[in-house]
């Protein structure tokens, strides 16, 4: 894999880094960043934010609690026990039953969302150990010959930067 | 934050992996034997049968029981109190959060082996799992024992994944500066970790999903544990008041807990600069609220009986309160009130050895209180022919030391292969957050992060 990107001491470097990508013509798909800690406060640390987790979430809750619901039916009816008087099909326990594998698809369908949508456990792009230390890595995987020259000048106008090439 | 602050963050956080010191294995050694002994002494039992415990009719629930519930009770103070940090977004939390959440996992671990511990037959442990045995009988989905079962797994369950997920940037930061087979494992715990916006956000979403969901499966787990004794029919255990009032002293013995293990992590791995004497001042106030809410169910348990006046619980409570358990019982009241109010409501004692003494107070007591629930209730139910005493002998008195043997080594290996502050998170608050809630509007906050702190 081919790349081209600059290593910046902070944020606003990186910002600025980020901006003159675009003005080069960069799309905001094609730039990479990379830093050691989330960049809320910067307009870079918002792109491609928008997330479904919070529905799927819910959707993994919907069916630990089908699931739950099924378990308990299906068990206490293949062996009917009466326990105190209880039905045997009783809600007030089974709630609890319930609750807690609801609690939990909702928990697994976080994990597995996240695991698949940040692309964890796959085989990585561009990456500079340098970015441990605390430098914000800007740049842009595979690019074209014709726009190295352009790429590496729009990196390169921060103070400060180290760009590299591989 | 500048480049410097992240290097020195990476080396002071980093430093207990990469290097190993005597103490190292001396606490391991140590600990490690202690765990072995326990082993032995629970081998010795599934072989020879509980004759040689102090477990027999009526009080078939002994210090095994005791136990199962202090740790589960401990471990609410991980992931609930880190749940509610995050959502409550308090800056202050970031150098606590790992440190507590990793007291739940272990602590949960420990606790669900006490009903494994606590059979005969441990080998057929696996009948309490939903599924039917050959005769297509199913476990009784309305026997609280059934719930702990589907509780306690949801919630480590959740607790794991809690603790794990934000380890997962904090590999990458080992990945990149560790060499050769380290190198390797730490790449590969990394799961490709780069840090993009788009990995932060996921995380950051997942995380608060999961502080969302985990905090009322902590509240549930230790009201079900609760219900292991208020649905049955003995003397002071059938009350409304036991799923909070046992949610309140996980808290507080949670608490408790994660005190005296920021102490030791601070004074061990030389973590002064992280491990702010704020956080232990914010936690002993969580502390001091907490004993406080103690001593207010216990008196609404106590006043209900006492007027309540029936016969069988009248026995119980007057046991408990001036006759065989009444050293105990006191010795708890010392340890679970007059200690942590003395020490957390003066200002003066709220230092981190005021916040330490006053933990291992509340330990003392919460151990104590799960104890004074259990045994004299069961020694003296309703009719004459089921009061007994109970006597624990070693093998259990073995196992119950070996307990905090096993947490302390756990923690020790854990510490020495995980940082055990989140790294990204301490990079993330930058120094005023860092400095807790007084600080952060002080106008010389940063300047005082950079000196040695006590």
């Amino acid at each position: 894999m081919k790349a081209i990107y600059g290593l910046y001491g902070d944020g606003q470097s990186a910002q600025q880094a980020v901006n003159r990508l675009r003005a080069v013509g960069v799309t905001d798909r094609e730039i990479v960043v990379i830093s050691a800690q989330p960049m809320e406060e910067f307009e870079f640390g918002h792109m491609d934010s928008k997330t479904r987790i919070w529905w799927i979430a819910c959707l993994g809750g919907l069916i630990g609690m089908a699931t739950a619901f099924g378990l308990a039916w299906l068990t206490e009816m293949s062996w009917p026990i009466n326990v105190g008087g209880l039905p045997v099909f009783a809600w007030w326990p089974n709630l609890i039953i319930i609750f807690e594998l609801t609690m939990l698809g909702a928990i697994l369908a976080t994990v597995i969302t996240l695991v698949v949508t940040a692309g964890l456990g796959r085989r990585s792009g561009v990456y500079d150990p340098a970015v441990s230390d605390g430098k914000i890595l800007v740049g842009v995987e595979n690019p074209t010959e014709s726009r190295v020259r352009d790429l590496e000048s729009a990196l390169s106008a921060i103070t400060g930067a180290q760009v590299k090439a591989i | 934050m500048n480049q410097i602050s992240h290097q020195r963050i990476n080396s002071d956080l980093l430093r207990p992996l990469f290097q190993t010191s005597w103490r190292f294995y001396l606490l391991v050694g140590l600990f490690g034997s202690v765990v072995l002994i326990a082993l032995v002494a629970w081998l010795s039992q599934a072989y020879f049968g509980f004759g040689i415990t102090g477990i027999r009719w009526p009080i078939y629930w002994g210090f095994y029981v005791t136990n199962f519930v202090f740790w589960i009770g401990i471990s609410h103070a991980g992931t609930l109190i880190s749940a509610i940090l995050r959502l409550v977004d308090a800056g202050w939390r970031r150098p606590v959060t790992r440190c507590a959440e990793v007291i739940t996992v272990f602590a949960l671990m420990i606790g669900a082996l006490f009903p494994i511990i606590h059979l005969g037959r441990p080998w057929l442990a696996f009948w309490l799992f939903p599924y039917p045995s050959e005769r297509l009988i199913w476990p009784n989905f309305r026997s609280p024992l059934v719930w702990d079962f589907f509780a306690i797994n949801t919630y480590l369950t959740g607790s794991v994944l809690f603790l794990f997920l934000p380890m997962i940037p904090d590999f990458a930061v080992v990945r990149d500066k560790a060499t050769g087979l380290r190198k390797r494992i730490y790449g590969v715990l990394a799961l490709g970790w780069r840090g993009t916006p788009k990995q932060w956000h996921r995380l950051e979403s997942a995380m608060s999903i999961m502080a969302v969901a985990i905090v009322p499966v902590a509240v549930s787990v230790h009201t079900i544990v609760s219900f292991d004794f208020s649905m049955a029919p003995v003397p002071m255990w059938q009350t409304t008041i036991f799923g909070p009032y046992f949610v309140a002293g996980a808290i507080f013995s949670g608490i408790a807990g994660l005190l005296i293990a920021m102490a030791l992590l601070r004074r061990f791995l030389h973590l002064q600069e992280y491990l702010l004497p704020i956080h232990f001042q914010n936690l002993g106030k969580l502390l001091l609220v907490m004993a406080l809410l103690w001593g207010y169910f216990v008196f609404n348990e106590r006043l209900v009986t006492y007027y309540g006046n029936e016969p069988s619980e009248m026995a119980v409570f007057w046991r408990t309160q001036r006759e065989s358990f009444a050293p105990l019982y006191w010795t708890m009241v010392i340890g679970n009130f007059v200690l942590p109010v003395v020490l957390m409501g003066i200002k003066y004692f709220r230092t981190i050895t005021g916040c330490v003494i006053a933990s291992i107070g509340v330990i003392v007591g919460m151990w104590l209180e799960r104890f004074l629930i259990i045994v004299p209730s069961l020694g003296h139910k309703y009719l004459p022919y089921t009061f007994a005493t109970y006597r624990p002998q070693p093998v259990e008195i073995i196992i119950a030391i070996a307990t905090f043997a096993a947490m302390t080594l756990l923690y020790v290996l854990f510490a020495k292969f995980v940082p055990i502050i989140s790294i990204w998170e301490l990079k993330t608050g930058g120094p005023s957050e860092r400095m807790g809630p007084t600080r952060q509007h002080s106008s010389v906050g940063p300047v005082l992060l950079d000196r040695p702190r006590d």
